[in-house]
C-alpha cells in the first residue's frame, strides 16, 4: 500500500485518480499509524511553506516522516511536497523545513517581464544521471509545473534533473537514498507522469 | 523552456460538447469525455471546459462530468460556468480539475476572486473575460469593454482596468476571449491579447477565432500570449492537434514535443 500523505497542503485527487489509473492501491492519510505501515509514502503538496509546516507538526507527523524516511522506506515528494525536504525556504519570511536533503528554496526573481512567477506549464527536464523512479523517460522530456519558489544549492549528486525557467537552471528531480522528489506535478504529466507513478509503485529505495 | 500551451475548449451542455459562433446556434459535436480523452491522447498541454448551460440557465456545474474527466485525463484542465461560491469552487476542485474560470460571477462579485485566491492558491483561480471592441469612448482607453452572460450584457468596464484588478485580487491566469473573434475563425485579436498580456504579469490565455495554425503562432508571438485556447478547428476535423503542434514547432514556438 502507498500512503499519500494529507497535511492540508492542497487536493488530493487527482495524485489518487493517477495511482488509481495504473491499478496501483494509494490510500490519502493523515494518520501516523498508515504512513508508519505504508510500503510508500507520497509527499504531494500545493502550497505555502510555513502553513505546510504548521499543519505537519499540528498532526504530529514530522517525526513519522523522519522515521520513514530513516528506516529505507521508498520516499517521493511533489511540488511543495519536494521544497520542504529541504533545509530552509525563502517563503513566508524564511521557513526552516525537513532538513531531510541539504538545500534550499528561493523566490523567483526574473529580469524579464516575459517570465511570469509563478511559472505555470509544461518545461523539460535535463537528467543529470539515470535514476529508477525514472527508467524509460526520455530526457527533455516536459512536465508541468506550478510554482513561484524553487530549490537552489543542492549537492550535485543529489540533482537528478534540471530544468531552466527564469534565468536559472534549478534542481527539478533531487534524489537521495530513498528519496526522490520533483517540482513538477507528476499527477498532472500525462501519460509519463503515469508511468513515473508505475516506476515508483516498483523501486525499492535503492539507486 | 517553459512551452507555450495549446488548450481545448469544450463547451458542454448536458454532458455533449457543442460549438456556436459569437454564443449562438450551438450544435452538437460529440460526448464531452471522449472528445477529452482523444484530445488527450493527440497531446494537448491542458483542457477547459465550460458549462454552457448552467451560466445561461443558472444551473449549477455537473460535478459527476467532472469527476468522469478527472479519471479519464491525467493533465490539468479548468472548468467554468455555473460557479457561485466558494463552495461551488470547492466541489470542482476536489473532482479533480486543477482550475476554476470565474466570468460573470467575478464581474458581479470580485471579492470572489480573492476569497478563492486565499482558499485554493491563484494557481487554481482563471478570471475569464469577454472585451467587446468599442470605438472613441473615453470609458473604455483600451479600447474594449466587458461583457458577460455570453454577450448578453454590458458593464462598462476598461477590459485592461479589469485585468489588472483581478491580478491585484488574485487571479492567476487571464483568459482573454474576444466577442468580436469568436467562432470566427480569421485569428485571434491580437490587439487586445497583447494589450492585456503587456499589463498584467501572470500569464494570458489567448481565446476566440482560432481558425488555422498560424493563428495560435501570432498570439504567441505579437499577442504575448501564454496559452491558446482552440475550438471549432480541431472539433470539425480540419485540424488535429499534432499537427497544430507540427506548424508551431516549425514556426519556432516553444511547444511540449513529448507525451
Amino acid at each position: 500500500m502507498i500512503a499519500i500523505v494529507d497535511y492540508k497542503a492542497g487536493n488530493l485527487t487527482s495524485v489518487k485518480l493517477a495511482f488509481d489509473a495504473i491499478g496501483v492501491e494509494a490510500a490519502i492519510t493523515d494518520r501516523p499509524d498508515d504512513i508508519l505501515k505504508a510500503e510508500r509514502v507520497v509527499f504531494p503538496g500545493v502550497g505555502a511553506a510555513g502553513a505546510s509546516m504548521r499543519h505537519l507538526s499540528e498532526l504530529k507527523l514530522v517525526d513519522v516522516l523522519r522515521a520513514v524516511v530513516a528506516r529505507g522506506t521508498p520516499f517521493l515528494g511533489i511540488c511543495v511536497g519536494m521544497q520542504i525536504l529541504f533545509d530552509r525556504s525563502e517563503e513566508d519570511g524564511g521557513t526552516p523545513t525537513l532538513g531531510f536533503i541539504p538545500g534550499e528554496v528561493r523566490l523567483f526573481r526574473p529580469s524579464s517581464p516575459a517570465d511570469k512567477v509563478p511559472q505555470i506549464g509544461w518545461n523539460a527536464v535535463s537528467f543529470q544521471r539515470p535514476h529508477p523512479v525514472f527508467a524509460g523517460v526520455e530526457n527533455e522530456t516536459e512536465f508541468y509545473f506550478v510554482h513561484s519558489y524553487y530549490p537552489t544549492t543542492i549537492n550535485p549528486a543529489d540533482r537528478v534533473g534540471v530544468t531552466d525557467y527564469a534565468g536559472v537552471e534549478f534542481t527539478s528531480i533531487v534524489g537521495r537514498g530513498n528519496l526522490v522528489a520533483t517540482q513538477f506535478h507528476i499527477e498532472k504529466s500525462g501519460r509519463i507522469g503515469l508511468k513515473v507513478f508505475e516506476n515508483f509503485s516498483r523501486w525499492d529505495g535503492t539507486c | 523552456m517553459l512551452t507555450k500551451r495549446i488548450i481545448p475548449c469544450l463547451d458542454v451542455r448536458d454532458k455533449k460538447v457543442t460549438k456556436g459562433v459569437k454564443f449562438q446556434n450551438n450544435v452538437v459535436l460529440g460526448d464531452a469525455v471522449e472528445l477529452a480523452s482523444k484530445y488527450y491522447d493527440e497531446g494537448c498541454d491542458e483542457l477547459v471546459f465550460y458549462d454552457i448551460t448552467a451560466s445561461a440557465e443558472r444551473r449549477p456545474i455537473d460535478i459527476e462530468m467532472v469527476r468522469a474527466v478527472a479519471r479519464a485525463i491525467h493533465i490539468p484542465f479548468a472548468v467554468g460556468g455555473g460557479i457561485s461560491n466558494l463552495s461551488d469552487m470547492s466541489r470542482v476542485l476536489l473532482a479533480g480539475a486543477e482550475k476554476i474560470s470565474v466570468n460573470s460571477l467575478a464581474v458581479v462579485n470580485p471579492g470572489i476572486i480573492a476569497e478563492g485566491a486565499k482558499a485554493f492558491g491563484s494557481q487554481c483561480i482563471v478570471l475569464g473575460m469577454d472585451p467587446v471592441r468599442v470605438e472613441n469612448d473615453p470609458r473604455f482607453p483600451s479600447g474594449y469593454e466587458i461583457t458577460t452572460r455570453g454577450f448578453r450584457e454590458r458593464t462598462g468596464m476598461d477590459a485592461v482596468a479589469w485585468a489588472k484588478q483581478a491580478e491585484d485580487l488574485g487571479a492567476g491566469e487571464i483568459v482573454v476571449n474576444s466577442v468580436d473573434a469568436d467562432g470566427m475563425r480569421t485569428g485571434y485579436e491580437i490587439t487586445l491579447t497583447r494589450l492585456i498580456a503587456e499589463a498584467v504579469r501572470i500569464p494570458v490565455v489567448a481565446s476566440g477565432g482560432a481558425g488555422k495554425p498560424s493563428h495560435l503562432a501570432d498570439a504567441f508571438t505579437a499577442g504575448k500570449a501564454d496559452a491558446a485556447i482552440i475550438a471549432g478547428m480541431i472539433h470539425t476535423g480540419e485540424y488535429t492537434i499534432p499537427q497544430i503542434k507540427r506548424e508551431l514547432i516549425a514556426a519556432g514556438i516553444p511547444i511540449r514535443k513529448k507525451w
